[in-house]
């Protein structure tokens, strides 16, 4: 008897163990989620459309929504405010039938002509909308902006949940439209004065507060177009760009979540408590060390592989990035669809790297001038560490250091030997790589002036290309190819590191940027001190 | 009283519009433009007709006296141009930093006086002491202290170990947000107060009229109320003026470190960004603030001590 009490008692034990678990998976209704913004001090405004900053568009997630969104699961672009999308045979028109339980915060329904407004306002002549870039891949674009037409001819509304978009070429346009820069205002009241400080959107919050330099604050929009989201209440952005006062304010628990640099990632995780709320992910971030392809000793290919071989980049990611990073096999990033895992790194091979040198007629090296910005994952502070590795191999680098505003106007000009970045190598593939198209400018992405006939031959079937696997194959080749022609030192992907609190909950790992989040996903279990 | 303050306000215009002229120069001469800046994430590729059209849109492809001439004119009629990256007129991104600043640096130097005047004057009464030594000992370190570290250290202390105090942001603008950050920006003035006022008071109970006050039975109070203090009141309120000018300067590493709203984090941001209009609108504004703050105490030198004549 006693026998089968106990046994009763343990299984209705487990019984409630895993009840206790299944509830503790089970998201909870109410609360406020502590974010924080951690990329500088303040916000550009609250005009989403005028910044393409990742600082920005943290807070845009939450009142606003784009055509498309990230999926962080399925690691791709997905359809968000339309139902579905019927594409022609020739892939260049795309009907799309719009979501109808999509409405605004101020009650109105979204229509095909809210979108039609949005993107001809991106697309306006004088001013310099970031969103421009996606819309022109829109027929008809391009005339709106340069002041020859009034609306844009690839856009055709077919009736108030319908529209008909033509594209000028082949390519998946969630890339293009999933971003914040895209968002969709409702066309009635953005053009109002009042829109810039109430901004009005379609995201799961609405629009509460904006202390300029503090935080937004917003608050449950109960007509969101997911069933039951969001589930928090609020949802408060916290501007903290200080990561040691990030760290306090953390450890306090007084906000939710933070971003991590190499230091506090090696501290949190020696940490038996923090380190059990770690978040990684590799994001589509190549840190990199490119090369001019027009400077002489780079002009050569084996001086370039020399280079690749004499860095012990394991090394560096290992004592300086503190393991917070992967090391780079290639351009495409490992969540890049296109990443190829049977790539190798080049292998640190001081030998092979002064054999190289010899052959292509610098068996005493040579000196350059290497352009980098403070950034302690792949600026000064690793150039440094990588300079006495050339040494070794008869190369002397000498550091230009610059501010990071101005890295990216040099670069862009062409107006360096080596410079020290890190560059968004995807989501896209195939838009990370047509940046070594050798139709593409210096000024827009092929900052190398890489040409190389067989990629440009791939890259242009790749676009055409309507078999996405044979699409992927094409991207596969041109980044091997990349990878043998060197125009850069492949140094590594960025691990961004998010740490959570135990109560925060369904926090995606989202390879296009950690810090950007779809708030209606997440949760605030009780045990917050912001619960209620 | 009127005239004076008349010529001093007219003292001001040419330093407002060679403080303008410099950092003009100085911003058009750096490297660096907001349209770059925008890509320096490399989350994003920048359109180069974006950039073209940013930088025409800002009227940064005119030449540079052009664009002087145009800042002149606006600066004339009180406009400080338009922010680039909020894209509001720089008047109203400064107001909306302008009151948390006021409020930091207000904090600050209450702090700095309340603590620093009495253990000046502490030490000067009790020169040579335990007393006097301590309170130097307390004086040269606020001084030597980076804000930084010390601001980590109340932070560390005050929120994570004792929990008393939130450890960051603006919250809803009371005291508990105020508390850490006004003492991390006001040990600097309160140590250089606290060395001033000693100095000052051990001058005057040196001098011949509070010898000659004692002399004449004068009781200790009152030669204290009367003499030292008002004495020594003139050089302390100087001494206030001039840092309530830095304290301002200097929130810019408080506002970073604690997240705090104000005009020295939406410089810091400002430059990185190469947002110039705001640049030169917040380093008016600073410099603007100082000639106020040090017109007034001269205003309060004079009422203090009557031997200080305007003219």
């Amino acid at each position: 008897m006693l026998k089968k009490l106990a046994l009763a008692s343990a299984i209705s034990a487990l019984a409630l163990s895993i009840s206790g678990g299944a509830e503790a998976q089970t998201p909870r209704v109410g609360g406020t989620i502590r974010f924080t913004a951690p990329y500088g001090s303040s916000f550009a405004n609250l005009d989403i459309h005028t910044s393409n900053r990742a600082q920005d568009e943290i807070y845009a997630k939450a009142i606003h929504r784009s055509l498309y969104n990230w999926d962080s699961e399925g690691n791709k672009p997905v359809l968000d405010l339309a139902k579905s999308v019927d594409i022609s045979a020739d892939g260049l028109v795309y009907t799309y039938k719009l979501r109808d339980d999509a409405f605004f915060h101020h009650g109105r329904k979204l229509n095909a002509d809210d979108i039609i407004w949005t993107f001809t306002r991106l697309m306006d002549g004088a001013k310099a909308y970031p969103g421009a870039r996606s819309v022109r891949l829109i027929k008809g674009a391009v005339e709106v902006e340069k002041g020859q037409a009034k609306t844009i001819s690839g856009l055709k509304k077919i009736d108030d949940s319908t529209l008909a978009i033509t594209f000028t070429e082949k390519a998946e346009p969630g890339y293009f439209f999933m971003n914040a820069i895209t968002s969709i205002y409702p066309a009635d009241e953005a053009v109002k004065e009042s829109f810039l400080t109430k901004p009005i959107g379609l995201g799961p919050f609405k629009f509460v507060e904006y202390v300029p330099g503090s935080r937004i604050v917003a608050e449950r929009f109960d007509k969101f177009y997911k069933p039951g989201k969001p589930y928090a209440d609020k949802v408060v952005v916290l501007i903290m760009g200080e990561a040691s006062a990030r760290d306090v304010a953390f450890r306090n628990k007084e906000i939710d979540v933070s971003i991590l640099g190499p230091a506090q990632y090696m501290a949190y995780k020696a940490d038996p408590e923090l380190s059990k709320g770690i978040l990684e992910v590799a994001e589509v971030y190549t840190r990199l060390g490119g090369f001019n392809l027009n400077f002489k000793p780079f002009t050569d290919k084996r001086v370039r592989q020399a280079i690749n071989h004499a860095i012990d980049s394991d090394l560096i990611i290992k004592r300086l990035s503190k393991d917070k990073a992967y090391r780079a096999t290639g351009y495409l990033p490992l969540t890049s669809p296109a990443y190829d895992k049977s790539m190798k790194a080049f292998a640190y091979d001081p030998e092979k790297a002064k054999k190289l040198l010899a052959e292509a007629g610098y068996p005493d090296g040579f000196e350059f001038e290497w352009t980098a910005t403070a950034n302690e994952s792949w600026g000064i502070q690793i150039v440094e560490a990588v300079i006495p590795m050339l040494e070794k191999v008869g190369i002397k680098a000498k550091i230009k250091p610059v501010e990071g505003t101005v890295l990216g106007e040099v670069v862009r000009k062409g107006d360096f030997q080596a410079f020290a970045w890190s560059l968004s190598s995807g989501p896209d593939p195939q838009q990370a790589l047509k940046c070594f198209h050798s139709s593409t400018p210096v000024s827009a992405c092929n900052y190398y002036g890489f040409k190389n006939a067989e990629v440009d031959k791939l890259l242009d079937e790749a676009g055409k290309a309507d078999d996405p696997a044979k699409k992927i194959d094409s991207l596969k080749k041109v980044n091997a190819i990349v990878y043998d022609e060197a125009p850069m030192w492949f140094f590594n992907y960025n691990k961004a590191v998010m740490a959570y609190q135990p109560w925060i909950k369904g926090l995606q790992a989202n390879a296009t940027e950690l810090a950007i989040q779809n708030y209606e996903d997440m949760w605030v279990e009780a045990s917050s001190p912001a619960a209620k | 009283m009127l005239s004076y303050l008349v010529r001093r306000i007219l003292q001001t215009v040419p330093i407002i519009l060679a403080v303008a002229f410099l950092v003009f120069v100085m911003f058009s001469v750096i490297p660096g433009t907001f349209a770059a800046s925008l890509s320096d994430d490399g989350r994003a590729i920048v359109d180069v007709t974006v950039v073209e059209r940013m930088n025409k849109e800002f009227g940064l492809n005119d030449p540079l006296y052009v664009r002087f001439g145009k800042y002149v004119g606006q600066l004339a009629q009180f406009d400080l141009g338009m922010s680039f990256r909020t894209r509001q007129p720089v008047t109203k991104v400064l107001a909306d930093r302008m009151w948390p600043t006021l409020q930091l640096s207000f904090a600050a130097m209450l702090f700095a006086i309340a603590i620093g005047v009495p253990l000046g004057f502490i030490a000067a009464m009790r020169s040579g002491s335990f007393v006097d030594t301590i309170s130097m000992v307390v004086a040269v370190s606020g001084l030597s202290l980076p804000k930084f570290w010390l601001g980590l250290l109340l932070m560390y202390l005050f929120a994570l170990v004792l929990g008393w105090l939130p450890s960051f942001g603006y919250g809803d603008g009371s005291l508990r947000y105020l508390i850490l950050p006004s003492i991390a920006l006001g040990v600097a003035p309160m140590a250089l107060l606290a060395r001033t006022t000693r100095a000052a008071v051990l001058d005057i109970m040196n001098a011949d009229f509070v010898r000659t006050a004692r002399a004449k039975g004068m009781s200790e109070s009152r030669v204290v109320r009367w003499h030292l203090t008002r004495n020594a009141l003139v050089l302390i309120l100087t001494t206030v003026g001039l840092q309530f000018g830095t304290v301002i300067g200097q929130a810019v590493v408080v506002e970073k470190l604690f997240s705090w709203p104000g005009i020295g984090s939406l410089l810091v941001d400002s430059v990185t960004l190469r947002d110039i209009p705001v640049v030169q609108g917040a380093i008016l504004a600073i410099v603007l603030f100082f000639l106020f703050v040090n017109t007034l105490v001269d205003v309060l030198c004079a009422v203090i001590d009557p031997r200080i004549k305007y003219t």
